[in-house]
């Protein structure tokens, strides 16, 4: 129940606080009371018809990196 | 310019689907077996590790995971699908208000078919009752404004990822003004249920799996009390298999390093203290009472309430039914389930008496329960 789903921000309507979201090419407007700060072009993660949070992508490529750095080190031994 | 866009998107979804990625995902699980034969060398046997969200019951049997790991992890599901946890007197009470007079319940799809003691809303509707299936608590509001004739029941279930947004459609009903709309609110707290389990069940769990969008609301800090007060690590994880390796990963290395911290595996979205608006939201909206939980029994403040000053929007005070004792079916083994003690099919109902055609318990009806789950996916 608590299945969340990704998106990009295309469109805020500040009248009534909510953003139309595109999920992968899927397109849905959603609540944005959660996320105050909330921009065009940032991604966040859409439950239940409302933005939960906003995705922090630097993080998510970061983390990616970090991965790869460790199995290279570990798969080179 | 306009290809210049379409480029930067693609590269932003790649950033996103390498959580994804076969063989990211191959290699971190090559990783993962060695971790884990080292780590079963050390301890004599399997560790123990329990995910506490129905969505991870699904990703992990889904992706292959549980059974690519079965050998090295005994891998439990704990209270994490709220759908499971439902008492059976809150659900013989959602029957109730589905026969009044003009009432129209509306639910999640999770919550459709969860048996009660005698029925459920699969078989109310068939028998004439209004229930409506809607994806957000918002199309709810939407739909109770169209049908002014109607009076709206939403049950509210959930856990903190979802409290917040049920409380936000009171509020739009609010602002629209709306007469018809109401909350039977049974939504439950996520740490009150870990720490009975750990207090209370027999089972030694040797490290958590922590629920990603819970703690999105919450915070990673929420949950610092397992390692701090019960010698217990944990982590918090996304649902890409990326990330359910990559907690399996942090917990192994926990436990072989001899580390006990509560870590965050899911930094993209989860904050340390959360999301502070969110917290706000169910503060303002609910009061933390005690509750019954299937399988756990009633654990003081493991849920929410709507706040008195919002009375005319709980349904619990505007219909007022009176149910019976609830008849709870003696061989179900749920409650065995929902706690870690036993996985499903150690429960000599699964796949005989109790199947996803015809269950029994809430474990095997749920989409995201771990009975269902396990026949779905993983049942040979």
């Amino acid at each position: 129940m608590c299945l969340g789903v990704p998106g990009k921000v295309v469109m805020i309507s500040n009248e009534n606080r909510t953003a139309l979201v595109d999920s992968f090419g899927v397109p849905r407007w959603v609540g944005i009371t959660l996320v105050p700060d909330v921009e065009v072009d940032d991604y966040v993660l859409v439950h239940a018809g409302y933005a939960l949070e906003k995705i922090d992508e630097g993080d998510a490529e970061e983390r990616i990196k970090l991965w790869d750095e460790v199995l290279e080190a570990e798969e080179e031994k | 310019m306009g290809k210049r866009i379409l480029k930067k998107e693609e590269e932003e979804r790649a950033r996103l689907l390498m959580y994804r990625d076969r063989q990211l995902s191959r290699r971190i699980l090559q990783r993962v077996k060695r971790k884990g034969q080292e780590l079963r060398e050390k301890l004599g046997k399997s560790p123990v590790f329990m995910e506490v969200c129905g969505t991870h019951t699904v990703a992990f049997s889904k992706t292959g995971l549980r059974k690519a790991l079965e050998e090295l992890i005994d891998l439990r599901s704990g209270p994490g699908c709220p759908v499971c946890v439902i008492d059976y007197g809150d659900m013989d009470k959602i029957i109730a208000l589905s026969r009044l007079e003009n009432v129209t319940i509306g639910t999640f799809g999770d919550m459709f078919r969860v048996p009660g003691s005698h029925s459920s809303l699969e078989q109310e509707k068939a028998l004439g009752s209004r229930v409506e299936v809607f994806y957000s608590p918002s199309d709810a509001v939407q739909w109770a404004e169209k049908n002014p004739c109607h009076q709206l029941i939403f049950i509210g279930v959930g856990f903190e990822t979802t409290a917040p947004m049920v409380a936000l459609s009171l509020q739009e009903a609010e602002d629209k003004g709306l007469k018809n709309f109401s909350v039977l609110s049974l939504h439950k707290l996520v740490p009150p249920a870990l720490r009975t389990l750990l207090t209370d069940c027999d089972l030694k769990v040797d490290g958590f799996i922590l629920p990603g969008h819970v703690s999105a609301v919450i915070g990673r800090e929420a949950f610092d009390f397992l390692s701090q007060e019960f010698s217990t690590p944990g982590v918090v994880a996304g649902f890409e298999p990326v990330d359910l390796l990559g907690a399996i990963d942090n917990l192994m290395g926990q436990m072989l390093e001899g580390a006990c911290q509560v870590d965050n595996n899911y930094t993209r979205v989860v904050r340390d203290q959360g999301n502070r608006t969110a917290q706000r939201v169910i503060k303002e909206f609910y009061d933390v009472v005690e509750k019954s939980w299937r399988g756990l029994g009633n654990i003081p403040y493991s849920g929410l309430d709507l706040k008195e000053d919002l009375k005319k929007f709980d349904a619990s005070k505007r219909f007022p039914v009176e149910i019976s004792t609830p008849n709870i079916p003696q061989e179900c083994r749920c409650e065995d389930v929902l706690t870690g003690k036993i996985v499903p099919h150690q429960c000599h109902l699964f796949g005989k008496e109790c199947k996803p055609q015809k269950p029994v318990g809430t474990c095997m009806v749920s989409p995201e329960g771990a009975c269902g789950v396990h026949y779905q996916y993983d049942n040979n």
